[in-house]
């Protein structure tokens, strides 16, 4: 056991000199030393194998330390996982991010910077449809409440519905996007467009302002509904214009025009698609004989509701 | 057969051991049988069942089954930070428990077909593949947390919900009225919030701590959806 402890010992020592000496070559070096350690450590006591997992393992650590590590594989879990290396504090730096857009402040460059995570737009689009499903419920029973001809129901179908509609506006708009892009980067060999995962990215980061909006799309007031509507579609269309500006700029100024007109005419659409559909615009008509109905007392409204037993009145 | 005693000499351990201390008083002679079993303490008694558990009878096998899946639900309703649950996973608890959540949440097929609550096979689709979602999201974030035993958790954290579920049925058959809804309010915002602490205290610990809340929101998202699934149930 004294011998090990010794040789661990000197293999750290010999290591940093040849570290000192020759920086750049620090790694062939390293692992060339750490394999004559080995060998020496398999005959000591461990079995062979172990020892051949020890050279890998010392193998695939240097390989590390240099400054370009091999990328996994599409096949292998690793390659995903380097998606999701993202930081609660990066996360919420990417959402204020797409909250402010800011006409200089390129949305790939100073937030993503080279890193886009599939972690964002994933939750995003998840939790947006389940809340536009949910309010567009809640909207049913508070219209329900006031007129209590109408049959409430759960509706669960609009569940699925939202949530085909959001994701395959998040994934496959940005994959059209992206592949239009990389079209007109051959005709013009410029400035890179941005990778599909980054064009991805931004798409999801930017429906995040739809969350909130949803959710205030719950008080009942027509024009406050279509404010709330319109404030989300500037914010979020203005991130996205303000992000691709840089790539599509140096193109013709008419395809240039018709790419981001078209980019914030589907942005439109899915709001408006989106708001009309979960939350339908109440009978506004039958709202003010309802209000004279429930000026009378509350229980000679209740039989006329028992026959459709509802849980909620 | 002398037996000299030396535990305290014995070079090679540094603590008396009261278990091996008899082995080097052993001599060989043609008296001693050279057999015998040596046993080493396990952990979990499970492993001494493995070689006998072909013979027992059925109704052993089905009740020690049923053991750990009530003992494990009693580990969710009184969360405390042990490893019970993570140990020795099995997923006949969320099984159990989707199936039951599944049929009193599925709606009627008298009613409007388009209209209504969950079928049957959406609940059960939300729940693991929601679950799996989950846990993939959780490895990929850097967990080291095993696929089977995080579904595990998951599924038995539905529990509360399953029992605020029941308890919602019995308040719906006093009949509707706005108290009855905050009843059944108070009811299933309690359970959801049983439910999201009890599957943290066993799934943030395998997080890194800057990526805790990253891996607790998909968790929250989960069992807010069932708990609207619950709230929005109207009998036919």
């Amino acid at each position: 056991m004294a011998a090990v402890d010794e040789l661990a010992f000197h293999e750290f020592e010999e290591a940093a000199n040849l570290l000192v000496e020759t920086p750049h070559a620090a790694t062939t070096c390293r692992s060339d030393q750490l394999t004559s350690q080995d060998h020496v450590a398999v005959t000591v006591g461990s079995s062979v194998g172990y020892g051949a997992e020890e050279v890998e393992e010392e193998g695939d650590k240097t390989a590390l330390l240099q400054e370009e590590k091999p990328q996994p594989g599409f096949w292998t879990f690793g390659y995903y996982q380097s998606f999701f290396d993202v930081d609660t504090a990066q996360v919420l730096d990417r959402i204020k991010g797409s909250l402010l857009p800011w006409p200089g402040h390129n949305f790939v460059r100073h937030h993503l910077r080279n890193r886009p995570d599939l972690y964002g737009p994933f939750w995003i689009c998840a939790t947006l449809a389940f809340v536009l499903a949910v309010t567009g419920n809640l909207t049913l029973v508070l219209a329900q409440r006031r007129d209590p001809s109408i049959h409430y129901s759960p509706q669960f179908h609009k569940v699925t519905v939202a949530g085909i509609t959001i994701y395959c506006y998040a994934w496959l708009v940005p994959l059209a996007l992206w592949g239009f892009l990389r079209w007109r980067q051959g005709a013009r060999e410029r400035i890179g467009p941005y990778t599909f995962l980054e064009t991805v990215c931004v798409y999801g980061y930017s429906l995040f302002v739809f969350i909130p909006t949803v959710v205030l799309w719950l008080i009942p007031v027509s024009w406050l509904q279509w404010l709330f509507g319109a404030l989300a579609l500037t914010l979020s269309a203005a991130g996205l214009v303000f992000t691709l500006w840089p790539v599509v700029r140096e193109d013709t100024r008419l395809v240039a025009a018709a790419l981001l007109s078209a980019v914030v005419l589907l942005h439109a659409l899915l709001a408006v698609g989106c708001k009309l559909y979960f939350f339908q615009p109440l009978p506004l008509e039958r709202v003010v004989p309802s209000l004279q109905a429930a000026s009378l007392p509350p229980n000679i409204l209740l039989p006329p509701t028992q026959p459709h037993p509802m849980a909620t009145s | 057969m002398a037996e000299a005693e030396e535990p305290a000499g014995d070079p090679a351990t540094a603590s008396p051991r009261p278990l091996f201390a008899g082995l080097s008083d052993i001599s060989i002679s043609q008296d001693i049988p050279i057999e015998g079993e040596i046993t080493i303490p396990v952990r979990s008694r499970t492993r001494e069942f493995d070689s006998s558990t072909l013979n027992e009878s059925v109704r052993n096998t089905i009740m020690r089954d049923l053991k750990a899946v009530g003992k494990k639900f009693m580990h969710v309703l009184y969360p405390r930070k042990s490893n019970t649950l993570l140990r020795d996973w099995d997923l006949w608890g969320p099984l159990i428990l989707c199936v039951t959540l599944a049929l009193m949440l599925q709606r009627g097929t008298v009613d409007g077909e388009k209209d209504g609550g969950p079928q049957f096979a959406e609940v059960f689709v939300i729940v693991w593949f929601g679950a799996v979602t989950i846990t993939l999201n959780s490895k990929l974030l850097g967990g080291n947390i095993s696929f089977f035993q995080s579904l595990c958790v998951l599924g038995y954290c539905i529990l509360p919900l399953t029992v605020a579920m029941m308890i919602c049925r019995l308040v719906l058959l006093a009949g509707p009225g706005p108290v009855n809804f905050m009843i059944r309010l108070f009811v299933v915002a309690v359970m959801f919030a049983w439910s999201v602490i009890a599957s943290t205290a066993f799934l943030a610990d395998s997080q890194p701590p800057n990526r805790k809340i990253l891996a607790v929101y998909p968790v929250f998202l989960f069992y807010f959806v069932i708990s609207w699934m619950i709230l929005t149930f109207t009998p036919q």
